[in-house]
């Protein structure tokens, strides 16, 4: 809609940018500042004379940098299996018809309604059986079979955006049906590749349920239950805000960064994927 | 899709064909097995991580858990018992009453705004545009567990911002309030977050559904005299009704299973049976008190209403060629 842009709804809509943006904003003007300054109960907008002292503070508790491991651990794992089964997978059901596809494909569907809510009891049950409780290869088995049927979903979407006579026209050519493949869908492919990787990285990096419950001991957590021990054990005295907020902050910029790089693609892949029919 | 191999002709006198025809056959049978072997690992995954769970509960809600399990014995089997005992239990259905309007409650505002916030991205000029669509991608890419602790922060009785810019406003005192000490504030506090983080992915998926619509049909809607209101009513809704009716249906899912969100802000403050929704209703029944039976039973619960909210959509897909 190429109309005059109206100044009410641009003002209108800068200030909802600044209310959403507040929280985040106010994560690190606290990472930056003093506790003194923290603990008046007039609030300082601004981080003026602020350092990175909370940072330092926050990096230096025991486990911090044994939960940041872990969790780039678990995520590299999710991220390489899940793409691969899922472009697999999405292939067969989109380039084959064969017995049992569509069953295939609603199943697909409903398991990505299963809450996780409703089965970590039995995961846990299940990890601990099999002696894989504070591993990471228990939460990682969980995390990618929780979503993988996204992403095939996602796939999907893309390998049916590349029509099949392309492939067929270079097998003409003289190409057999893998090399067609390779050299003319896989490349047409990057762009949901890269969209199911960064949305696989962001649920096993933000993951809290599942490893709440099946990473219990200090030295197997992963970053965002160390951020949650962190709060707990800043509770016991006073909250110590600034280090709180420094810790958050360390949890949330890897996520914030590497969304902002690929987030045009992800929308994208995110709607294609579930949208077109 | 055919397989690329065709067929060998029926000759059998001469060895050579024969031999063709068998390989032919076989190459066949490969390429009409390809697509179980690529799907293959994904199943093994699901069935392992998702499958033999569900199963679990399905068979873990039939039985009686007590102290003597935790000790080893064998749990037994009841039957639908738990289920009747957890319907028959007041307490429950307050649980699903108030998880019921949270979810629906939270999806319908998430929603609404989400579409405003898209229609607005679209009226507006460029830079207006990215300035919104930036600050809903750093809400948007927050860690669940770091958008917590910064909202509890600035929810803090003492010296949280929320009380102290509500109490600059005249004629409201809101100095040293405690949003954590009823159910009712605890709940608009935790929807108010909730829509937060939520109202990014709507706006985003409307957006790009509204880029969609064709701009000719916009024109030419304009030429004949339609107003802005009617041509938001009768050509833009329309047309991204789809995007509009899985974003909806996706939000009503994830706010009925709500757990992280709930019990961080109970771990900063509010204990009690008022403040729990279904997920840590089941979490306290289940780890807290070592029930698995009434727990796997509550969580068959859960799953049953994700099913009946979600049977349309399902129902819908299953008709199409999907």
């Amino acid at each position: 809609m190429k109309r005059k842009p109206r100044v009410g709804l641009s003002v209108l809509a800068i200030v909802i940018s600044l209310i959403w943006i507040f929280p985040v904003y106010w994560m690190l003007n606290s990472a930056f500042l003093p506790t003194v300054t923290l603990e008046s109960f007039t609030p300082t907008f601004l981080p003026l004379g602020g350092s990175w002292n909370n940072f330092s503070s926050a990096m230096s508790d025991g486990t911090f940098f044994s939960a940041l491991s872990m969790s780039v651990a678990i995520t590299l794992i999710v991220v390489f299996f899940c793409i691969l089964f899922a472009f697999l997978a999405a292939l067969a059901i989109s380039r084959f018809r064969f017995r049992g596809r569509k069953s295939f494909v609603l199943a697909v569907l409903l398991i990505q309604m299963l809450p996780a809510e409703a089965l970590f009891l039995a995961q846990y049950k299940m990890m601990s059986s099999l002696g894989l409780l504070n591993s990471i290869v228990g939460v990682s088995i969980i995390y990618t079979a929780a979503v993988v049927p996204f992403t095939i979903w996602m796939l999907r979407g893309f390998v049916a955006g590349v029509p099949a006579d392309l492939e067929e026209a270079a097998m003409v050519d003289g190409l057999s049906r893998f090399q067609a493949f390779m050299r003319i869908t896989f490349p047409l492919l990057a762009p949901g590749l890269v969209a199911s990787g960064v949305y696989a990285f962001l649920q096993a990096w933000n993951e809290f349920t599942v490893a709440l419950i099946l990473l219990p001991a200090e030295q197997s957590q992963t970053l965002p239950l160390w951020l949650r021990g962190f709060v707990q054990a800043s509770a016991t005295r006073a909250t110590d805000w600034g280090q709180v907020m420094a810790a958050s902050t360390l949890v949330a910029v890897p996520v914030i960064v590497f969304f902002l790089i690929v987030q045009g693609r992800m929308t994208a892949g995110l709607v294609s994927g579930a949208v077109k029919g | 899709m055919s397989s690329p191999v065709t067929s060998a002709k029926r000759d059998t006198r001469s060895e050579a064909s024969l031999k063709a025809a068998l390989q032919a056959r076989k190459a066949k049978r490969r390429a009409r097995l390809t697509p179980y072997w690529l799907i293959a690992a994904a199943i093994g995954v699901i069935v392992v991580g998702t499958g033999y769970p569900t199963v679990w509960q399905l068979v873990t809600s039939t039985q009686k858990y007590g102290l003597a399990q935790q000790f080893g014995t064998a749990a037994e089997f009841i039957g639908f018992q738990n289920y009747v005992d957890l319907l028959t239990d007041a307490e429950f259905w307050q649980v699903v009453a108030r998880s019921l309007v949270f979810c629906f409650v939270v999806a319908a505002v998430t929603l609404a705004l989400g579409l405003a916030f898209a229609l607005l991205m679209n009226a507006v000029g460029k830079a207006a545009r990215l300035t919104l669509q930036i600050s809903m991608l750093l809400a948007w890419a927050m860690p669940i567990v770091a958008s917590m602790t910064v909202w509890t922060w600035l929810f803090d009785t003492r010296r949280g911002v929320v009380n102290y810019l509500l109490d600059k406003i005249p004629g409201v005192d809101m100095y040293r309030f405690d949003w954590f000490a009823s159910s009712w504030t605890f709940f608009l506090m935790a929807g108010i977050i909730v829509t937060w983080m939520s109202v990014p992915f709507v706006a985003f998926s409307i957006f790009a559904g509204l880029t969609q619509v064709s701009e000719e049909v916009l024109e030419a809607s304009a030429l004949d005299g339609a107003s802005d209101g009617q041509r938001l009513r009768l050509i833009i809704l329309p047309m991204i009704k789809p995007v509009i009716a899985i974003v909806m249906l996706l939000q009503v899912i994830w706010d009925l299973r709500v757990f992280a969100q709930i019990k961080i802000l109970q771990d900063a403050g509010a204990n009690g049976s008022q403040y729990d929704l279904l997920g840590t209703y089941i979490y306290k029944v289940g780890t807290g008190a070592q029930d698995f039976g009434s727990a796997a039973a509550a969580s068959v619960i859960v799953l049953a209403l994700t099913i009946a909210i979600s049977w349309w959509y399902v129902r819908k897909l299953m008709k199409e060629d999907v």
